[in-house]
């Protein structure tokens, strides 16, 4: 699963060694304002080119949107920057660091972390446990610490610290009333909050969400919008796939238009929402 | 398990590793068995010596016998490597349909050949219990070649109808479910079948053809006959399981399938139809695959395809599983490997040998040795 | 729903840690469900019963009977700790991390032969030790299972499920084939002093609690069973039964020493990171967690376990040989895990009583009556001679005979018909519906009661 796939390793070498000329003496003067780069990243599954040559940027503190239509690579791309995906080449900065080629878990630890369009709950564990598995830094993941029996306290006052945040957690949420459920039973809509809780658990810097809003109902779209800003503030930064253009035109401060594989539009939403390009993209959509 | 799919695809770099690591041990073995030819013996280390004594007759016949044995995995293999694609699990109880198709020919091939010479019951049970031996019986291609063919068609088509019935009762309701489950139902059915045969024809290893007469001068060279059959059966069944797959529809629905399930469900391939196809064919080869494993070695004991059970794996996973070419060459390789590395290692580690390739295999290069070369 | 995952004994209530026996108690195993021990105790209650009343019914109520009865009783528990050992080991890679290996007769083979090559007389009649004491023997035995777990698990946790299944049972096979191998044991003998003795197996160190019959407690514990009965000496239970119950004994202590670990382990956060691996691995990455190293770990954990558990079992009657790990044991603990529902340590338990007392040796004791009472003609040597008089004259008894005569073949069809069975229609076994909720303190709301229900 994980496998050292040595030859990405040299591809991704020989293109990060091409790209350095361009991609570096902006990056290096800029990391901390653009968490997020992407440089010429591509993806192609056999003959069909699902992310073509895409660049881009996220600013700090930004609710940035990541529109395009069906197909458009929006996808492909997150799994291409959280390392569920080798990318054929390009080159994925994170922080000021290259992290094209490394493993989710490498990423999500410094502090990337994604949802995924179609829910991946964790079937058989119950909500609470969804929940209490995300958080980094938990001792009892060590084995000697989860069985020898003087070690153990310290894990039992972390495990009554996590559950207090899950609580608060599951409550923000409104789906405490599941917590006892097993992952699998629950709705479409309670499997994408469950998600969106399980990433806030993990305290990212950034979370990359893919459509979170789709199947959660209005009131509650509110005030994970309005939680979203809330973050904001606190300094995280989010990248959002979503296709409710009345959310991302009202949401966000940047939109990047991506249209079969590669980035056509970038700017402001009032700019984004004129541009010829992105109406012919969206073709008769109404943008 | 999406991205394993993804991973599986590109890795030329390991492929670079295991080409080169395979041209080094097979040169390696190379030189050191022309040695042997030449008689050439150099000691290295810990008493194990490059070259050695191998004489040209005797690398020969290990190499006809691995053939042979490499045609029946491969034979065999084409049915595993058919229900492997097609249905989507491993068939552990492959083996066991060898053994059907063993005991129920032979009963058959028995019955004819013995007629009148013992009764019905011990003839039909492959000789359970006491009565006259093989070579008053008289099965073999020499003195019963009807028996010996009618044999192989009782065998065939025995084995179908256990493998359609199985597939009615234990793998139909369960056609939504993954992999794993339908492994552990057949591993289930392996054991079912196994002590069923056990139960009806006894647990002794007895000899069963005849071997008088069977070893033959063709065009100079010594050979036995019943191999010779074995050969030439073999070969005409691939043959014509080629023709099947390319030539007839339905052969191009199962490659379809093979290929893809849910795509050939929705182009409207008739899949209940397809599955019982894969059965049938996959059946009655592994039924005649058990019968001339049986001719070739001359006894039979209830758990012989259970034994030859990772041989035919292993040859299907070397092949590349859902290709029926694949299980041929594949076959022919662990069938080569069996025999051949004979003249190497000693006889308590050939089985290891094949199964060990096998593993590396699956862990290096799983889409088999000869992915991309051909598909079927 | 809720109440499910904590209807532990102390659930919602008093935090471990306060130092009361029952904190402390809690803090070692867990929150063991009440139910759990209910059923375990109520399941071993049944079926050490029903032995009994299959012994009497073979017997009748002879003095020979409870001679009779400790000895089913030894078999019963004998074989109950070692597959309950092994089940747990196996639901710890299988039904606890999703990893599907069926090579488990290979790493019993692995630990036992490790102990009996380290710590076998070097003057054994059959094979050849270093004649080590044998508790180097048994631990290098789990270290050696456990190392053989690390070089299979590096290259072979990355496929899929199915060639993971394959692989492992290769592996197993050239254990076995290798050790099986006069020519290796030969060659291990002239250079470093000690043999597998191929196909005819090595000689074993005795049961360490054999020496416990030797003192003079001992000889009071089997004085004990003998008694006075109209002035005649009779020995109710047999001195060799009591020895060989007392190992079992020990053997049940080892066992709930097992499960006392993986239930710790299941109640953690390590178990929480095992389970997502399962469900979804790319999920457990994606939350930051290297898959790989949890793995690992935990694929080794378990082959010590298993190295262990083939010790204590094969390793503990005087001799073994290859034929012991053929890949039949394997598929036996598979059941044991199946029937009990994989992922629950507890129908591990009970799923290892079930199938080593209903399917393997009810049949036998079964069989055994019905030869008894029923005073059948002698059983015809073949399918043909029973099937012959069933055909021709309706005779069904030379037919009843001949099963009976070969009941171990009709156990292994109602193995396989079990296996189907439970696969089709109870994939979750008896118990692994059931949440063990994996965390080390209890999930609920806390200080809030359960008004949440
Ligand atoms: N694992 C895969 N294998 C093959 N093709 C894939 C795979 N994943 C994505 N694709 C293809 O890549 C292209 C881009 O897909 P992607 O899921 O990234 O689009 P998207 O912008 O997220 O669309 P949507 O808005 O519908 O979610 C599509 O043509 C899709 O079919
Ligand atoms: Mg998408």
């Amino acid at each position: 699963m994980s496998e050292p796939d040595i030859s990405a390793e040299e591809t991704d070498g020989r293109a990060a060694a091409t790209d350095e000329a361009n991609v570096e003496p902006e990056s290096a003067g800029a990391p901390a304002d653009t968490p997020l780069r992407v440089a010429n990243l591509r993806k192609t599954f056999g003959g069909i080119v699902a992310v073509d040559d895409a660049s881009f940027a996220v600013e700090a503190g930004s609710l940035t949107g990541l529109i395009g239509p069906n197909g458009a690579g929006k996808s492909t791309t997150f799994n291409c920057i959280t390392g569920a995906h080798k990318p054929d080449s390009g080159r994925v900065e994170f922080q000021g660091e290259r992290i094209t080629g490394l493993r989710p878990d490498q990423i999500a630890n410094r502090g990337l972390v994604r949802t995924f369009q179609i829910a991946r709950s964790l079937e058989e564990m119950t909500v609470l446990e969804n929940l209490m598995l995300a958080p980094k830094g938990q001792i009892g993941e060590t084995l000697w610490r989860s069985v020898v029996p003087g070690a153990r306290g310290k894990v039992v006052a972390q495990e009554e610290e996590l559950r207090e945040r899950v609580w608060e957690t599951l409550e923000f949420f409104e789906i405490d009333h599941l917590a006892g459920q097993t992952a699998g039973s629950l709705s479409g809509g309670q499997r994408k909050l469950l998600e969106m809780a399980r990433a806030m658990m993990t305290e990212p810097d950034m979370l990359l969400l893919d459509e979170p809003l789709a199947g959660v109902n209005p009131t509650l779209e509110h005030k994970l919008l309005a939680r979203i800003h809330d973050l904001q503030d606190e300094g995280y930064t989010f990248l959002l796939v979503e296709h409710d253009m009345d959310v991302i035109m009202q949401h966000c401060e940047r939109v990047i238009v991506m249209h079969q594989g590669s980035v056509l539009a970038e700017g402001e939403p009032s700019v984004i929402r004129n541009d010829e390009r992105v109406i012919e993209a969206y073709l008769g959509e109404d943008v | 398990m999406g991205i394993v799919k993804h991973t599986i695809t590109n890795r030329p770099s390991t492929d670079a590793l295991v080409v080169g690591f395979v041209a080094v041990v097979g040169g390696a073995l190379l030189l050191d068995l022309l040695a042997r030819f030449a008689a050439i013996e150099i000691p290295l280390l810990w008493g194990i010596t490059f070259g050695g004594q191998t004489t040209l007759a005797s690398f020969a016949s290990l190499l006809w016998s691995g053939i042979v044995v490499g045609l029946i995995f491969g034979l065999a293999g084409i049915g595993l490597s058919m229900t492997y694609s097609i249905l989507n699990f491993a068939n552990f109880s492959h083996g066991d349909l060898l053994t059907t198709g063993a005991f129920t020919g032979w009963g058959a091939a028995l019955l004819v050949a013995g007629w009148g010479l013992a009764d019905v019951g011990y003839l039909l049970t492959v000789r359970a219990g006491s009565g006259p031996g093989p070579t008053e019986i008289g099965a073999s291609i020499v003195s019963a070649p009807l028996a010996v063919a009618i044999g192989a068609l009782v065998a065939a088509s025995l084995t179908v109808a256990v493998a359609l019935a199985i597939d009615r009762t234990v793998y139909k309701p369960m056609r939504d479910r993954g992999g794993i489950a339908l492994l552990i139902a057949s591993i289930g059915v392996a054991l079912i079948l196994r002590y069923v045969i056990q139960f009806i024809y006894g647990s002794r290893n007895r000899g069963i053809t005849s071997t008088e007469g069977v070893r033959r001068d063709v065009l100079g060279v010594s050979v036995n006959l019943h191999d010779l059959t074995l050969v030439i059966i073999a070969v005409s069944l691939m043959v014509a399981m080629h023709l099947l797959l390319q030539r007839t529809k339905l052969g191009k629905a199962m490659r379809a399938m093979a290929d893809n399930k849910d795509l050939a469900l929705v182009t409207g391939i008739p899949t209940e139809r397809v599955v019982q196809a894969t059965w049938v064919l996959g059946a009655g080869l592994a039924g005649i695959s058990g019968y001339l494993y049986v001719l070739e070695r001359g006894t039979a004991e209830f758990n012989i395809g259970w034994f030859l059970l990772l041989f035919i794996f292993a040859a299907v996973i070397l092949g590349g599983i859902g290709s029926i070419y694949g299980a041929i060459a594949g076959g022919l390789v662990i069938g080569l490997v069996h025999e051949v590395s004979l003249i190497w290692i000693p006889s308590d580690f050939n089985a290891a040998a094949a199964f060990a390739i096998m593993i590396l295999v699956l862990l290096y290069r799983p889409e088999g040795i000869f992915a991309g070369v051909s598909t079927a | 729903m809720t109440g499910e995952s904590g209807s532990g004994p102390e659930s919602g209530g008093d935090p471990p840690g306060d130092g009361s026996i029952r904190a402390v108690f809690a803090d070692m195993f867990g929150r063991i469900e009440r139910s759990d021990v209910l059923i375990v105790a109520t399941a071993m209650v049944a079926v050490y019963t029903l032995f009994m009343i299959f012994v009497l019914l073979r017997l009748g109520i002879t003095t020979g009977t409870p001679n009779a009865i400790a000895s089913a009783w030894r078999e019963l528990t004998f074989l109950f700790a070692a597959y309950a050992m092994l089940a747990l080991a196996l639901n710890l890679h299988w039904g606890y991390t999703g990893l599907f290996n069926i090579g488990v007769a290979g790493f019993m083979a692995v630990g036992v032969y490790t102990m009996a090559l380290l710590s076998t007389s070097p003057d054994a009649v059959s094979g050849q030790g270093l004649g080590l004491p044998l508790p180097i023997g048994v631990i290098g035995g789990m270290i050696a299972a456990a190392l053989v777990g690390l070089v299979a698990a590096v290259p072979a946790l990355r496929v899929r499920a199915d060639y993971f299944a394959i692989v492992t049972l290769g592996l197993s096979e050239i254990i076995r084939l290798s050790l099986n191998s006069r020519t290796l044991s030969d060659w291990t003998r002239d250079r470093f002093g000690f043999a597998t003795g191929g196909g005819s197996g090595i000689d074993l160190p005795a049961r360490p609690t054999d020496a416990l019959f030797d003192t003079a407690a001992g000889e009071a514990l089997i004085d004990l069973f003998v008694v006075r009965i109209g002035g005649e000496e009779v020995t109710l239970v047999a001195a060799s039964v009591i020895r060989r119950f007392t190992w079992a004994l020990v053997m049940l202590g080892i066992m709930i020493g097992f499960y006392w670990l993986l239930r710790r382990i299941g109640y953690s956060p390590f178990g929480r990171v095992l389970k997502s691996i399962r469900e979804d691995e790319l999920v457990a990455q994606s939350l930051g967690k290297d898959t790989r190293i949890f793995k690992i770990k935990v694929f080794m954990l378990g082959c010590a376990l298993m190295g262990l558990g083939g010790i204590l079992w094969q390793g503990s009657q005087g001799f073994v040989s290859p034929d012991s790990f053929r890949p039949i044991v394997t598929f036996y603990v598979f059941v044991a895990v199946i029937i009990g529902g994989s992922g629950s340590n507890t129908g591990s338990v009970v799923g290892a009583l079930f199938f080593v007392s209903l399917l393997f040796l009810a049949p036998r004791r079964i069989g055994g009556i019905v030869d008894a009472r029923l005073d059948l003609i002698d059983a015809p040597g073949t399918f043909a001679g029973a099937a012959d008089p069933l055909v021709s004259v309706f005779n069904a008894e030379p037919m009843l005979a001949y099963t009976i005569d070969n009941i171990s073949a009709l156990q292994f069809i109602l193995l396989g018909i079990v296996l189907i069975l439970i696969v089709q229609n109870r994939p979750d076994g008896i118990m692994g519906h059931r949440t063990e909720t994996a965390a080390a303190v209890d999930l609920n709301r806390p200080n809030r009661g359960e008004e949440d229900e």
